[in-house]
C-alpha cells in the first residue's frame, strides 16, 4: 500500500490539519516509511482471534443516570480562547 | 542535615520523623538546586510558592504525628497531568495558557498524602517522543555527560524531564507517564528507578490522554524502595475512571525483603535483537547471574510475538491519540489560530491544530487519522489488536507455566546525543521502546533498575516485567536485582 500526495491531503484534511501544499510530498514519504513498517503484521496469523478490547477483562462499570455534577459555566468557560454571554463563540458555521 | 535535595523519598521521611529536618528544610533545599539547574530545562512552571505553602502544612501535621509516608517530601509533576491553578500544557502549544480548574486523581492523591509539588516537568509533547526532542518548551537536558565530552543528551522520553530533575537532585521523587516507555526509557538513560504499573492501578483521570488503552502513571525516584513508596500513594480506584481497578492497594514498601529465593526468572530469548550492543548483551547477562546468585530460578522461555509488538503500537497508539486529541479544536480551551476575513469553521479547526501542534504529534494523529479510516480499519485497526492480543497471550503462557517475572534489558542503548537522531526516520526513534512497549499492549507491570555504566561513563538499566496486579512481588524481585547491582553512580555536576 503507497500513499500518494492526493491521499496524504485527504488524510490531513480527515484529521483538520492544514498542510501546505509543498509539504505534501514528504508527508507522504514518511507514511509511506511507517506504513512500510506497520505491514509486518501481516504476516502473522490472527486466524480465529478476537480483536483485543480491554487489557483487563472487564466489564466497564455503570453509574446510576442522574445528574451528578454540574452549574460550572465560569469554570467551563475559563480557559476558552472567546467566551462570550455564557457561550463558547466560533466563526460562523450556517451561511 | 546538608544537601537536603539529595535525600531519597525514604531517607528523607525518616530523618522528618526524627525530626532532624523539616519539610521547609527539604522544600528549601530542592528549590535553590532547580533554580542553580536552569540548564536542564527540566522544571518548565515552578511553583515555589505552592511548595513552601504545602511544606509548612506538612509540618504542622508531623508534629501531630500520624501523617502517611508522602508527607512533606518535595516531588515535581509531570507537565501531563492537570493541575489546579497551575499551567498543564502537555508541553505543546496547542495548550499554551491553559489553567486547569481541577486537580488530577494521581496529583492530589499525592497531595492528600502530604507530598510537596515543586513545579512541572518537560516532557516530549503529548508525551509522543523517546528523547525530549518534541517538547514545545525544547530539549529536557540530562545531568549525564559522555565522560569529559561536553555534548548535550538525552535524558529519554517521554518523561525526560522528570529523569532528569531526579538525577540531579533537584526533587526527591517525580510523577511519570508510559504509554510505550515512557517512564522506564528515560529512568534506564539516567540511572534512576521507573515503574509503570498494572494497567488500571493508577487512576488516569486528569492526566492528558494520548492513548487510552496504554497509557498509566507511575513514579520515578532514587531507588526501588522510594518507587514502593510512591507508587502506594499514588495507586487506587477512582470512580472517575472507569478502567480503574476496584482493588485493595498493599503496602509495597513493606513487601521489600530481598529474599526471591525459589522466584522463577524468565529470560525471553525473542529479546535478543540482532545488532544488540555487546554492553547490553553482558548487564542483561549479569543481571541474570546476580538474580540467580540471590537463589531465583533462571528459565528459558519464548514470546513469539514480540517482534511485532512496535507495528501494533504505531497502530494503535496513533488510532488513539487521533480520537483523543480531536478536542484540541480552538474552541473550549488551548489556542485558537489568528484567522482570515472569510475562514469559517473548518478553517479554524485546520489552522489551529497546525499551528499548535507540533511535527510528531501531527504526524501520528494522521497516521492514526489512516488507520481509523473506512476502508482500512480492518487491514490496521484490526489487525493490530488481534495482534495485542496474541501479545498478551504470550505472557499469560508464561506465567500460567509459573514465571514469577521476566528480565530483560530496559532499552536498545546507551543516552543519544540530543540532536543525534534528528536525520532518522521517525521509525528509528520508535526503535527506542523495542524493549518496553510488550508491556504496556499486555497492561502488565514493568519496573526499570540501573544496572551498570557503559563505557563512556552512561547508566544502563534493565528491566523486569511482572504479572498482573503484583507489583509488590516484582517491586522485590527489582530491589534484589538493585542491591546485587549495586548502583550508585551520580551525574558529576556542570549545570
Amino acid at each position: 500500500m503507497s500513499i500518494d500526495q492526493n491521499t496524504a491531503a485527504k488524510v490531513a484534511k480527515l484529521a483538520r490539519i492544514k498542510v501546505e501544499e509543498d509539504a505534501l510530498p514528504a508527508l507522504a514519504e514518511e507514511f509511506n516509511t511507517i506504513l512500510g513498517f506497520i505491514e509486518q503484521l501481516n504476516e502473522v496469523d490472527v486466524e480465529g482471534v478476537e480483536p483485543m478490547t480491554s487489557v483487563t477483562p472487564q466489564r466497564l462499570k455503570r453509574r446510576e443516570d442522574v445528574v451528578n455534577d454540574g452549574n460550572q459555566q465560569d469554570k467551563i468557560l475559563s480557559n476558552a480562547p472567546d467566551a462570550r454571554e455564557g457561550f463558547f463563540a466560533v466563526p460562523k458555521v450556517v451561511e | 542535615m546538608s544537601d537536603l535535595n539529595k535525600l531519597g523519598l525514604a531517607e528523607a521521611r525518616d530523618a522528618l520523623r526524627k525530626g532532624e529536618t523539616t519539610s521547609v528544610e527539604l522544600t528549601e533545599a530542592c528549590l535553590k538546586a532547580i533554580d542553580a539547574a536552569d540548564a536542564l530545562n527540566a522544571f518548565v512552571h515552578k511553583t515555589p510558592e505552592i511548595a513552601l505553602e504545602r511544606a509548612k502544612a506538612a509540618d504542622a501535621r508531623i508534629q501531630e504525628g500520624e501523617a502517611p509516608a508522602m508527607c512533606g517530601l518535595p516531588v515535581g509533576i509531570k507537565d501531563l497531568f492537570c493541575t489546579k491553578g497551575v499551567a498543564s500544557q502537555a508541553a505543546s502549544k496547542i495548550l499554551d495558557g491553559f489553567k486547569p480548574e481541577y486537580e488530577s486523581t494521581v496529583s492530589q492523591q499525592l497531595a492528600d498524602a502530604g507530598a510537596v509539588m515543586l513545579g512541572k516537568l518537560n516532557m516530549d509533547e503529548f508525551a509522543m517522543g523517546s528523547s525530549n526532542e518534541t517538547s514545545a518548551y525544547g530539549n529536557a537536558v540530562s545531568p549525564w555527560r559522555r565522560g569529559n565530552d561536553d555534548a548535550q543528551l538525552t535524558p529519554g522520553g517521554s518523561s525526560g524531564g522528570s529523569a532528569s530533575a531526579v538525577a540531579a537532585d533537584l526533587c526527591l521523587a517525580a510523577t511519570g507517564t508510559d504509554t510505550g516507555g515512557s517512564i522506564r526509557q528515560p529512568a534506564a538513560f539516567t540511572g534512576t528507578v521507573g515503574i509503570k504499573p498494572t494497567y488500571g492501578r493508577c487512576s488516569r483521570w486528569g492526566v492528558v490522554a494520548f492513548a487510552s488503552s496504554l497509557d498509566q502513571a507511575g513514579p520515578m525516584t532514587k531507588s526501588v524502595r522510594d518507587a514502593a513508596i510512591m507508587l502506594e500513594a499514588m495507586c487506587g480506584h477512582d470512580p472517575k475512571d472507569s478502567t480503574s481497578a476496584e482493588l485493595a492497594v498493599p503496602n509495597f514498601e513493606a513487601m521489600l525483603t530481598g529474599d526471591i529465593k525459589g522466584k522463577k526468572i524468565g529470560i525471553p530469548k525473542e529479546y535478543r535483537m540482532e545488532g544488540m550492543p555487546a554492553e547490553i548483551e553482558k548487564l542483561w547477562a549479569d543481571g541474570t547471574e546476580m538474580l540467580k546468585a540471590a537463589g531465583a530460578e533462571i528459565v528459558d522461555i519464548s514470546l513469539p510475538h514480540t517482534k511485532y509488538a512496535l507495528p501494533a503500537y504505531y497502530v494503535i497508539a496513533p488510532a488513539e491519540a487521533s480520537s483523543n486529541l480531536a478536542r484540541y479544536d480552538g474552541v473550549r480551551y488551548g489556542n485558537r489560530a489568528v484567522l482570515e476575513a472569510g475562514d469559517g469553521i473548518t478553517e479554524m479547526y485546520e489552522k489551529s491544530r497546525a499551528a499548535g501542534f507540533g511535527q510528531e504529534v501531527q504526524r501520528r494523529v494522521m497516521i492514526g487519522t489512516y488507520v481509523l479510516s473506512a476502508g482500512f480499519y480492518d487491514a490496521y485497526y484490526n489487525r493490530a489488536r488481534r495482534v495485542r492480543a496474541l501479545i498478551k497471550r504470550d505472557f499469560e503462557e508464561v506465567f500460567a507455566a509459573g514465571v514469577d517475572a521476566i528480565l530483560t534489558p530496559a532499552t536498545p542503548s546507551a543516552a543519544f546525543g540530543l540532536g543525534e537522531m534528528i536525520d532518522a526516520d521517525p521509525v528509528q526513534m520508535y526503535l527506542n521502546d523495542v524493549f518496553t512497549v510488550t508491556v504496556n499492549l499486555a497492561g502488565l507491570p514493568g519496573i526499570a533498575v540501573p544496572a551498570g555504566l557503559d563505557t563512556q561513563g552512561l547508566p544502563l538499566g534493565l528491566q523486569l516485567i511482572g504479572r498482573p496486579w503484583e507489583e509488590g512481588d516484582l517491586l522485590n524481585t527489582a530491589y534484589a536485582l538493585e542491591s546485587a547491582a549495586g548502583f550508585v553512580a551520580k551525574p558529576g555536576k556542570w549545570w
